[in-house]
């Protein structure tokens, strides 16, 4: 996997740090190699939506990654209730199901994007890039962060 | 059997396929299975209920399956169980996701139970009114099975074709 141009969090220059909340161990696996790749932190890991709500206030990531179908509480529900206890949430819907009701749902509920299973590196990150906003998040300059990947 | 319900499983497996493993994939020869299936060895089973109806087995040896889970994960894995069910589940996941997503689009109503993972090469005996369509793809990390069988729901005939209307 290529290496991107690590994204930083422009108040504090600090690696951006992500939630990744899917059932599948070797999806959260997969995301969180790519998330190195982009020069992130994985704050936290949930297998469900329940999780995924205390997980978030317990780790109060800057991107959520959410899965929409898991048991117990699947991420539409969690999307729901994450933002609902915090507004300024930003979650990208990560799913191998794209029907438009599910997109549209997961969008009214308050996630940012949706994105595809099988997820492509670049498209995630661009997809990132554009959830956290250049007043958020910046790419640091070439060089800076490359020994992480 | 319905080509307009099979090709979107094709399509999808085809595209997952050469994505996820990151190589070019070539379609091998089509059949009409109507007496069940016999799987290779790992396979992810996944049923589908509502308004159309059906089954679709991803299968493949223990060695193949091994590759693409080392493919899929980055490293080299051995035949350990448990991650080769997990990474053929998370497969059977993508390529069905992606499958539906157009069938739903098309207006159809259904239902997707989660793959169920076996490692057995018993018959799966298909239903006496349904035959099924069986593929395989040659992939870089070995052949790769998939074997489909939908149907519309006859119960659900009226609802369909308001819809079509």
């Amino acid at each position: 996997m290529k290496p991107f141009t690590p994204l930083t969090r422009k108040q504090d220059s600090q690696p951006v740090r992500y939630l990744i909340v899917d059932d599948s161990v070797f999806a959260r696996k997969s995301l969180a190699k790519m998330i190195d790749t982009f020069g992130g932190d994985v704050a936290g890991e949930a297998g469900d939506g329940c999780t995924a709500i205390t997980e978030y206030a317990r780790t109060k990531p800057d991107i959520v990654l959410m899965d929409i179908t898991m048991p117990q509480m699947e991420g539409i529900e969690a999307v729901e209730r994450i933002v609902r206890q915090h507004p300024d949430a930003r979650i990208v819907m990560v799913s191998s199901v794209g029907y438009q009701d599910n997109i549209l749902a997961a969008l009214q509920k308050g996630a940012r994007h949706f994105v595809q299973k099988p997820v492509k590196p670049e498209v995630l990150y661009e997809i990132i890039r554009y959830v956290l906003n250049d007043d958020e998040a910046v790419a640091a300059p070439a060089g800076v962060g490359e020994a992480r990947s | 059997m319905k080509m307009q319900l099979i090709q979107p499983f094709i399509s999808a497996a085809d595209s997952i396929l050469a994505h996820a493993l990151d190589g070019p994939t070539k379609i091998g020869d089509l059949s009409m299975e109507e007496d069940g299936y016999r799987p290779k060895g790992f396979s992810a089973q996944i049923a589908i209920r509502g308004e159309i109806e059906g089954r679709v087995i991803l299968d493949m040896d223990s060695v193949t399956a091994a590759r693409v889970a080392g493919a899929l994960a980055g490293y080299e894995i051995d035949e350990s169980e448990q991650v080769v069910r997990e990474t053929l589940c998370e497969l059977a996941n993508m390529m069905i996701g992606n499958a539906v997503t157009l069938l739903n689009d098309r207006g159809y109503q259904f239902k997707v139970h989660p793959p169920e993972v076996h490692r057995s090469e018993e018959l799966v005996r298909g239903t006496a009114d349904t035959e099924a369509l069986a593929i395989y793809f040659d992939t870089p990390c070995g052949r790769v099975f998939v074997n489909i069988s939908m149907h519309y729901n006859v119960s659900h005939r009226p609802e369909r074709d308001a819809i079509l209307r």
